[in-house]
């Protein structure tokens, strides 16, 4: 997800200003997005260092802070072992199921 | 050049989309696989493996891109006390606290290769990272804001729009973010050279002195000539690098003639004139032993440009200090509650 959860298992919050990944959610978005991360002491100023840095040009309507050390991430080595069983269910998809002809409506 | 953006931006879409090659399987060569995902122009992530020399050529080049963002803070806030009009002043404030984004863009894009930015910043206060040799230079008239936007940040944006293609997956989204912004100040610098050459013949006079002054230090800002060029030819064997300096010098100066004609200005270079041979225009080249000198610290505003940045550093402990025992106590508060 995040370039920067990613590797939260290498850094915490550490030291006088913690990272934080920040979410915004455009204004006809339906779901908020990474944007990108920053540091501050607290929520509150995160908060309001998000807005200033991510929002400048009416990019969102809501933002979320959260602390990068909060996020734990999938690792890019074991790819293949966690996500294969998408692969080999094909049955999950509606396109699996033959259709009779003249089947209307499904 | 914000279509270029726009290209890029859609390539990494797409790339993303097109998914990478498989990851190596285990026993497979690291290097084997970082090759094969820089050949299919795909990007390398911060958890990818990386070759040691493509990390630390990576820190070495964004950090002092942040660093030149932040300290570029200062040649134009110079100026925002005495811009001459309200409205001037609002844009020019809005593009200064553009630049401290763009610092924070780009520190965050530094700190996925493994380093903080506490360090980076300690790094720059020591000497021991630089930031572009353009900022040493110092702003003597309003005019020069608008040299600064058009010529400087003109300079930036044909540098920076190849980096939107950067092999390194953060540093091209953070590219994409920054030129689109940067537009935004190369065309007010612009509007405010028109304005003031299309005023009385004393503004006029003060746009043609301040381009007069900056044109060679922003072609110098795409660093010494090829052949002297010290990581030119590996980042471009990595993707970094898309064009040689000399190349984007160049495309840099057939942009400007143009632009300078429609300001009725000039540049100052008696020997440009159009080549037809080589369908581009030939020019003199920046003095690189004033680049040279200027790296090393010896520019006309260097110790003045390091000193403001230490004591901003030094006289914020305090508030730093205080940020972070008030958050502190605020979460053993929440925790006392929660108990």
């Amino acid at each position: 997800m995040s370039e920067r959860s990613e590797r939260t298992d290498q850094r915490g919050v550490s030291g006088p200003s913690p990272l934080w990944e920040v979410f915004v959610r455009a204004r006809r978005g339906l779901s908020h997005t990474h944007v990108g991360s920053l540091h501050a002491p607290d929520a509150e100023l995160a908060l309001r260092n998000a807005r200033d840095l991510y929002t400048r040009r009416q990019e969102g309507v809501s933002i979320w802070v959260v602390p990068a050390a909060a996020i734990t991430a999938s690792s890019p080595d074991e790819k293949d072992a966690f996500f294969d069983p998408a692969a080999d269910k094909v049955y999950r998809h509606p396109t699996f199921y033959d259709v009779p002809e003249g089947v209307a409506h499904l | 050049m914000l279509g270029q953006v726009e290209a890029a931006e859609e390539a990494l879409r797409r790339a993303a989309e097109r998914g990478r090659p498989d990851g190596p399987a285990p026993g497979d060569d690291l290097q084997a696989y970082f090759d094969e995902v820089i050949a299919a122009d795909q990007k390398i992530e911060p958890r990818d493996w990386m070759p040691e020399a493509y990390r630390k050529t990576l820190i070495r080049q964004i950090a002092q891109h942040a660093h030149s963002e932040i300290i570029g803070m200062q040649p134009e806030g110079n100026w925002i006390s005495r811009a001459p009009s309200l409205k001037r002043k609002a844009i020019l404030l809005a593009k200064v606290q553009d630049e401290a984004g763009h610092g924070l863009y780009l520190y965050a894009a530094a700190e996925t290769l493994g380093i903080t930015r506490d360090e980076l910043v300690e790094l720059l206060l020591a000497g021991r990272q630089k930031y572009s040799s353009i900022f040493n230079y110092p702003t003597l008239s309003w005019a020069d804001v608008g040299a600064i936007g058009w010529l400087v940040d003109g300079a930036a944006i044909v540098n920076q729009v190849p980096l939107c293609r950067c092999s390194y997956g953060p540093y091209a989204r953070a590219m994409i973010r920054v030129c689109k912004e940067e537009s935004f100040h190369q065309r007010q610098g612009y509007e405010i050279l028109h304005t003031l050459s299309h005023g009385t013949p004393a503004q006029k006079a003060m746009a043609q002195d301040a381009i007069d002054r900056w044109w060679y230090p922003s072609l110098a800002m795409f660093g010494p000539p090829d052949g002297d060029s010290t990581h030119s030819a590996q980042s471009m064997a990595w993707k970094i690098k898309r064009f040689s300096n000399d190349e984007l010098r160049q495309r840099f100066v057939d942009m400007c003639v143009q632009q300078a004609e429609i300001l009725g200005l000039t540049l100052p270079d008696p020997d440009l004139r159009w080549n037809e041979d080589r369908q581009a225009y030939d020019y003199t080249q920046p003095d690189y032993d004033e680049l040279m000198r200027v790296i090393k610290g010896d520019g006309p505003c260097n110790r003045e440009r390091m000193t403001h940045r230490r004591r901003a550093h030094a006289d914020g402990a305090w508030v730093r200090e205080a940020a972070a025992a008030y958050a502190a106590k605020r979460a053993a508060e929440r925790e006392r509650v929660a108990a």
